[in-house]
């Protein structure tokens, strides 16, 4: 029988950009116990445990067996999960599954990476295809700034534009502790940077950080006792796209168009930008935060610019998005799409302290990877 | 206190992949002859290269080969100016390099290559490019040098 599905409590450990003093099971294990810490339960509550990140990182393929004394998953069901940048999306829809299957009263979730052990750009270009990909690919940056050129192509959208995301998202970080660049920065500071791939700047683009975070997901049976105000699980979707970038239509991320008209279907929202309170985007890099929007369909093709410019989406305006500032601050890449999970669910609890936005009953968070897909999830106050 | 790390070391491990039947022809095209095969999906007759056996979208076997032109126009496109490790080679990918997709005449989907950037201001979204291959061509996708703009 399906059970109704809610976050109970996640923890984070302090993102940056090497932690030297832990080892993975140990950056593992600061999560878990401040997720436990949070729900009070012990480890002895949970009943399965789902764990992920992008193996090409760090070069250790089982981490669900080399990291089981951090998870705490010891003689325990453990599941891992990896689907590239959306891991931690992907796990946050498996704790999900998991759970409404009514199989698992209460699953902790676990996303992680230790970004500073290797190159990241060359890490992900063996994400991609030997024979056809790899000789011109290079990595993320290279495959977005493709995205970001097209759509500047198309919608005369500029830098500048880009910038004024970049601006929110670092402003928003000073107000969570747990993110990993805590600086404001300016729009002139942004187009000042060095290029990297053009149009995309270093500013415009996520740092690679070293975190991990968990998060507790629990039945209908028993949410209600671990948490005050549980975030229900109201749908998740995800969509998957072709095999080659060269397949690869750049004209919006139809991943995320397809995968949120089916998520708004599902949950009955029909304004999305009037109707839900708070969006935590997987948003690797600053054009992302403006194309993307109309991929959502919080506007139309081109409007985003002026959207973001309007402020309606910066803190205190009608859908704030990445109040935690997201992942142009920090990105721990297979716990990225976990912690857009986690802050969501924090929003609808209303323990977001710093980074609160005020009167959130619908929440949702995406996650962004491979060869551009997507996958999504919507909270609620109220059950389902 | 001192925080150590360890090194993996030096040492690599290659791996061997397979090309398949339509992408071996595709390579050996190029080797011989300089030219470009595509794939046609019998059921939305859209052509793609390189070619491959299923149609994602129709989850169909395709096998009819077809030719296409070694010129198209440029629809996406950026120069890579980080350094990075490359890991085919475990050495740093010389930059910087242009990079773009080609929408090659007679297909449907792009093809991805380097771009010649010798003049930046020539290269833009909707500039008719052609393939310039090399002299010694060996069965990959080094056969072709670049593509370059033809405006």
């Amino acid at each position: 029988m399906a059970k109704r599905v809610a976050v109970v409590g996640s923890g984070q450990t302090h993102h940056k950009s090497q932690r030297l003093d832990v080892n993975g099971v140990e950056l593992i294990h600061e999560a878990v116990s401040r997720a436990l810490e949070e729900t009070h339960l012990t480890r002895d509550d949970i009943d399965l445990i789902i764990i992920g990140n992008m193996d090409h990182f760090e070069g250790i393929n089982y981490v669900d067996m080399w990291s089981i004394d951090g998870s705490g998953g010891l003689m325990k069901p453990t599941i891992k999960l990896t689907t590239g940048g959306t891991t931690g999306s992907t796990l946050a829809i498996a704790g999900y599954h998991m759970v409404a299957s009514g199989l698992f009263n209460v699953a902790l979730v676990i996303g992680w990476e230790k970004n500073s052990e290797s190159d990241t750009t060359a890490a992900i270009n063996t994400a991609f295809d030997p024979v056809w990909d790899r000789l011109t690919f290079a990595g993320a940056i290279g495959g977005l700034a493709l995205e970001a050129s097209v759509y500047m192509h198309n919608y005369g959208v500029t830098e500048k534009d880009a910038a004024r995301v970049v601006v929110r998202d670092r402003k928003n970080a000073c107000g969570n502790p747990y993110a990993h660049l805590r600086k404001e920065v300016t729009i002139e500071e942004v187009l000042k940077s060095p290029m990297l791939c053009d149009p995309v700047k270093l500013l415009d683009m996520c740092p690679r950080s070293d975190g991990a975070c968990a998060v507790v997901f629990a039945s209908e049976e028993v949410a209600e006792k671990i948490a005050d105000t549980p975030a229900w699980i109201w749908g998740a979707t995800n969509r998957h796209l072709y095999t080659f970038i060269n397949d690869v239509d750049f004209h919006g991320l139809h991943s995320l168009k397809n995968a949120s008209r089916e998520l708004y279907q599902k949950c009955g929202i029909k304004e999305p930008l009037k109707e839900i309170d708070v969006i935590e985007l997987y948003q690797p890099y600053s054009f992302g935060g403006l194309l993307w929007l109309e991929s959502l369909g919080l506007c139309k093709d081109g409007e985003a610019p002026q959207l973001v410019w309007d402020g309606v989406t910066d803190m205190g305006g009608e859908l704030p998005i990445n109040p935690s500032g997201g992942v142009i601050p920090t990105n721990p890449i297979g716990a990225t799409g976990l912690i857009r999970c986690a802050e969501a669910a924090i929003q609808i609890m209303g323990k977001a302290e710093g980074h609160q936005v005020s009167d959130v009953n619908i929440a949702m968070s995406t996650g962004f990877g491979g060869c551009m897909w997507s996958d999504m999830l919507l909270y609620g106050k109220e059950k389902p | 206190m001192e925080l150590l790390t360890k090194s993996s070391g030096e040492t690599e491990q290659p791996f061997r992949y397979s090309v398949g039947k339509w992408g071996s022809q595709f390579l050996q095209e190029l080797r011989d002859h300089k030219k470009f095969l595509g794939i046609r999906c019998p059921q939305c007759k859209k052509v793609y290269v390189p070619p491959r056996q299923v149609c994602g979208p129709c989850f169909q076997r395709m096998d009819e080969l077809v030719e296409i032109s070694d010129h198209g126009t440029l629809v996406a496109f950026t120069i890579i100016r980080f350094s990075f490790i490359d890991p085919e080679t475990g050495f740093t990918r010389p930059v910087p390099y242009g990079y773009g997709l080609i929408q090659l005449d007679g297909c449907d989907n792009t093809f991805q290559h380097f771009i010649n950037i010798e003049d930046e201001s020539k290269v833009k979204i909707g500039a008719r490019v052609r393939a310039v291959f090399n002299e010694k061509r060996k069965g990959n996708l080094l056969d072709i040098k670049y593509f370059e703009v033809t405006d």
